[in-house]
């Protein structure tokens, strides 16, 4: 895909995001987890999916940090992953998706050129 | 022929079952066949600890006995019956059933009995000794038709007794010969005060009565009639006026008795026989017998030490004492009479706070020979400290009674305490073994105790251990970081004080003012449910719904597929059939698995998200409520049939369990709580492993708190009896407040109080005399928390905000895929890995 061309999908609007918390969208058949910090202006997108528990669950995770790395905790297991690179803060070596994600005029947008379809990893 | 010696116990008592665990804790176990006589019933119990025994304890609760210690050890024992022979020459026991038994070597641990003074009607009818539960059992049937009970002896046991009489609710007269009580341990001030505060609980104290004979009595069933000519009418006499050594046996045997009775026995508890060891109350070392259980234990070691081949000697015992009789701190240590020759005193007396202290001190002031406290003993362990590790006192000893009305502390800190200061003197634990065993990795207060054993007896060290303990982990640079987590370094506890003063609302603004960064799930969860307790806020509220883990952030419990379950409140486990036929129809229209949960209720799993709200709008419709089962909050509050139906029922437990499951329905506090009301005490509910266990007994109700099942099963502590519903109400939110203001984060109430300095006692103090005199505030909170009660789930479901957020997908109604479920005994349950995986397949 031409990375110069358009691929910021309209995903929702921000009314839609739960503040300090995380929604889940689904972006061209990937379930993409939604997290947002208003007072950061910061919004961050990865994978839904908790290789830990092996279910879709992510967003529903408590978020911060850790030593200033923004994070989700799983509520299944409670592993922590970055939510800017997706990689588990216990285990280097299991990561999760992360997707650009944007907030235009009100709006969320996802980088759906980030996004590998699925079963075609 | 196996070459194993036989070795008899004669007695299995508090230390003759010490002497039996202190010996199979040793390899020198294998050499020996042991059998035992067990004269009692049942086998050895905690006689310490007796009079609990009418504060609800059973016999079972006071046995010092493992389950299987007989059977799994090997060692044979001869219940109710009693060894009536010794035969020295050939070297065998024979007992009243007619066993004839030979030993190699031979123990004698036959304790003693209460002295009952051999004067005419002394053995009339429901005149009782006071020693053994058996004499206990006596003294409940007596009091059945009694209204006047009374204590001959005011020492240590016959004050105790008179607590008993307390409690099977006679009137209670103490009868002492001399001219004090707790003669052999206090000096006139401190039982002058003890006297009157006795007296303030409405126990009559008579001095110096000499009791010459007892009659038929005129208003009651008896009569005393004293040497002075005065007389007193009672229904019951309990006799509590001192012990005899139990030496019958070996006197009859030819064995060496003391003058003043008591078995003799050298510094290696042997007898005049080579062949036989004596322990317990029953010898008599130096002249002097011992009736306290410590020094019984240390011969028991003493004798395990000697057949191992080592060289241990007994040297006498500390009898220093410390007790709370009816609530009255008591303690004394060494010398208490300043007997030794040259020894000076200090004396410290308060009138207006009823304490009373006193310091023994060497000629040249430099080192403790005794000390006696009345009304306030909480500088016992220092005291006991320089008193038997012999340590320099400070420069003005009298620095160690005196009030300190500056916040500088005289104790004597644990680090200056030497290696080899015993620590617990009921299982002669040294500051040395709780060192190493520190050492060794036991860094919790459990794990210590359970290594140690400190602490584990009468409990009068637990707050001397702790200190220990915090100072070793000190030292070794173990910083006891108690921060919450890396964006608050602050205690929960801490955090609760910082929010209750500062009035802070919102996460947000604690962070602002007190912490760091952007939080995690550790201090925004403990937080949320700080906020939750104190405020009682919605807990979905903008502010608040980042801060709830998802489970309470969706109202519902997250399972391992992802989808939710549904409790709704069944309150005290109380359901009509049309509320039963409600959750059925409910449960049959969406799908849900449904089950009767451990805690009286009925569970619907396999809720996906998006079906929440509907299904929670039925339930409603129906009268139901939420049932809190994802909050760290009121679970459930387990209740027996009760009084209505049950033929033993003495209360209405249902009728409790409802009320009370209604008040504190919704209170978030620092772990799940629960609640157990039972109708009489066979305990149907089983109400003692919950948090708060309520028990209907004839008086009232008897409450438990700090029970736990779970991974640790704890047993309730007994916390106050026959109490009326209001009194009852009041010390649960006292106490449930004071939990949830104290607490650590995900700490249920049974660690709390492993880790409360002071333990049950303190809580007690807190809670039912108002110590620290935040009562009143405690209610306040409480019922603040009452008051603004609101279903969650009601509240959500009237605000089309929230609901949206109850939906899979922001963008979109399709359902999570991976959501699979298979049929299994006529149910749905979660598909496993490769039934998904084969139903995803089938599918593209
Ligand atoms: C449903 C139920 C089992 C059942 O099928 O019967 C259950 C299910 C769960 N229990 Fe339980 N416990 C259930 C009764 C109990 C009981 C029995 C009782 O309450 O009488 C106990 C022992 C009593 C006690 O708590 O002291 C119990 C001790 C635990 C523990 C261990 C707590 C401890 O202090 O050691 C946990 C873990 C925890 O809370 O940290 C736990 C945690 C859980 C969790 C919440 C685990 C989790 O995080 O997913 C389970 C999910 C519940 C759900 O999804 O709805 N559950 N659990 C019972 C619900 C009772 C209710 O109506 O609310
Ligand atoms: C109400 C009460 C409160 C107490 N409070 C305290 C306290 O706070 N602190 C403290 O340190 N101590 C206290 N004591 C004292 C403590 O209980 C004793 O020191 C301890 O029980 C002594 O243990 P023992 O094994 O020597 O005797 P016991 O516990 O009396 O055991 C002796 C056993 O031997 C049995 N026996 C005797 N002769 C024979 C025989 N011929 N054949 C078979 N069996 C026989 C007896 O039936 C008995 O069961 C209290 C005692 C009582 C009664
Ligand atoms: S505890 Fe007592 S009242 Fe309750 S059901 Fe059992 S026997 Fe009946
Ligand atoms: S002193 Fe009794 S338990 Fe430690």
């Amino acid at each position: 895909m031409n990375p110069n061309s358009n691929t910021w999908l309209d995903v929702c609007s921000v009314d839609d995001l739960v503040a300090n918390s995380g929604v889940c969208a689904l972006v061209e058949g990937t379930q993409v987890a939604l997290f947002y910090m208003p007072e950061d202006k910061a919004i961050y997108a990865i994978n839904n999916y908790d290789p830990f528990s092996l279910i879709n669950i992510l967003s529903r995770g408590l978020i911060g940090d850790i030593q200033g790395e923004p994070m989700v905790s799983s509520p299944i297991y409670k592993q922590h992953f970055s939510l800017r690179t997706g990689v588990c803060f216990e285990d280097e070596t299991v990561n999760v998706d992360s997707y650009g994600v944007r907030i235009q005029a009100g709006r969320v947008e996802v980088d759906t050129h980030t996004i590998t379809p699925k079963g075609t990893a | 022929m196996s070459n194993k010696q036989t070795l008899i116990v004669i007695g299995n008592g508090m230390v003759g079952q010490n002497f039996l665990v202190s010996l199979m804790a040793n390899d020198i176990k294998d050499n020996y066949t042991v059998v035992t006589f067990c004269e009692e019933a049942i086998p050895a119990y905690d006689r310490v600890h007796l009079s609990e025994y009418f504060a609800g304890k059973s016999a079972d609760d006071l046995s010092l006995v493992e389950d299987g210690f007989f059977d799994d050890n090997n060692i044979t024992i001869h219940m109710g019956d009693k060894a009536s022979s010794i035969d020295r020459t050939n070297k065998t026991v024979t007992s009243e059933k007619g066993l004839v038994i030979a030993y190699d070597k031979l123990v004698l641990a036959t304790g003693s009995s209460a002295f009952v003074p051999p004067i005419p009607g002394h053995d009339r009818e429901g005149c009782i000794a006071y020693r053994t539960i058996e004499d206990l059992d006596e003294m409940m049937t007596a009091a059945k038709t009694s209204k006047v009970g009374a204590v001959v002896g005011g020492g240590l046991l016959g004050l105790e007794a008179a607590k008993a009489l307390q409690d099977l609710k006679l009137e209670t007269h103490v009868v002492q010969f001399g001219p004090r009580l707790m003669g052999a341990q206090l000096d006139d001030g401190g039982a002058g005060l003890l006297k009157q505060k006795i007296e303030e609980l409405n126990v009559n104290v008579l001095v110096n009565k000499n009791t010459i004979k007892i009659v038929d009595g005129d208003s009651c069933k008896h009569k005393m009639v004293f040497a002075d000519g005065s007389e007193l009418e009672t229904d019951m006499i309990l006799y509590s006026a001192g012990i005899r050594p139990r030496d019958e046996i070996a006197n009859a045997c030819g064995l060496q008795i003391a003058d003043r009775g008591g078995i003799v026995i050298n510094d290696n508890c042997l007898t005049s026989d080579n062949d036989i060891y004596a322990i317990g109350e029953c010898a008599s070392w130096n002249d002097q017998t011992f009736g306290l259980v410590a020094p019984g234990y240390a011969m028991a070691r003493t004798v395990v030490n000697q057949l191992a081949g080592g060289s241990a000697a007994f040297t006498g015992a500390d009898m220093s004492t410390k007790l709370k009789l009816n609530g009255v701190d008591v303690a004394s240590i060494g010398d208490p009479h300043a007997t030794t020759k040259g020894s000076l005193v200090y004396t410290y007396q308060n009138g207006v706070d009823g304490i009373y202290k006193r310091l023994v001190v060497s000629q040249d002031n430099k080192k403790l020979l005794g000390a006696v406290l009345v009304g306030d003993a909480s500088g016992y362990s220092t005291l006991q400290q320089y008193y038997s590790g012999d340590i320099d006192l400070p420069e003005h000893p009298d620095s160690l009674i005196l009030p300190s009305r500056s916040d500088e502390s005289v104790g004597l800190g644990p680090d200056a305490l030497p290696e080899s200061a015993q620590i617990c003197s009921c299982f002669d634990v040294t500051k040395g073994d709780i060192c190493s065993s520190i050492e060794s990795g036991c860094t919790t207060l459990g794990a210590l105790k359970d290594d140690t054993k400190a602490a584990t007896g009468c409990g009068g060290c637990a707050a001397l251990l702790k200190s220990v303990l915090d100072c070793e982990l000190e030292k070794a640079g173990v910083e006891v970081n108690t921060d919450l987590c890396e964006h608050f370094a602050y205690t929960r506890q801490d955090l609760y004080n910082l929010i209750m003063v500062e009035e802070i609302k919102t996460f947000g603004e604690l962070l602002e003012k007190h912490g760091s960064g952007k939080g995690c799930e550790i201090c925004k969860q403990a937080i949320g449910s700080i906020l939750a307790s104190y405020w009682n806020d919605y807990v979905l509220d903008n502010d608040h719904v980042g801060l709830q883990d998802t489970n309470d952030s969706f109202l519902a419990n997250t399972q391992k597929d992802g989808t939710y379950s549904v409790v709704p409140r069944m309150t005290g486990g109380e359901v009509t059939p049309d509320g039963l036929i409600a959750v059925g129809s409910i449960a049959k229209k969406y799908g849900l698995y449904t089950k009767i949960t451990g805690g009286q209720r009925v569970d619907l799993f396999g809720a996906r998200v998006d079906q929440l709200p509907p299904i929670w709008q039925e339930l409603i419709d129906a009268g139901f409520e939420s049932g809190h089962a994802y909050g760290k909050s009121l679970r459930t509050v387990k209740s027996c049939v009760g009084s209505t139906w049950c033929r033993f029922g003495v209360d209405d437990s249902v009728g409790l369990a409802v009320e009370l499951e209604n008040r504190y329905k919704g209170l978030r506090a620092p772990h799940k709580f629960k609640f157990g009301v039972s109708g009489c005490t066979r305990e149907c509910a089983e109400a003692q492993s919950k948090d708060f266990g309520i028990i209907a007994v004839e008086g009232g109700w008897n409450l438990y708190v700090c029970g736990n099942g779970g991974m640790k099963p704890r047993h309730g502590d007994l916390f106050a009896t026959n109490l009326d519903k209001e009194t009852l109400i009041k010390y649960i939110d006292r106490v449930l407040t004071f939990y949830v203001q104290t607490a650590d984060r995900l700490q249920r109430t049974s660690v709390w109080m492993e880790n409360m300095e002071g333990g049950l006692d303190y809580l007690k103090s807190v809670i039912i005399d108002d110590k620290l005199g935040i009562n009143e505030q405690l209610e306040a909170q409480m019922q603040h928390v009452v008051d603004t009660y609101q279903c969650e789930w009601k509240t959500t479901i009237a605000d089309e905000n929230k609901l949206r957020r109850f939906r899979h997908f922001v963008n979109s109604d399709k359902h999570d895929e991976n959501i699979i479920f298979v049929e299994e005994r006529g149910q749905v349950r979660p598909a496993n890995i490769e039934e998904r995986a084969l139903a995803l397949a089938g599918e593209e």
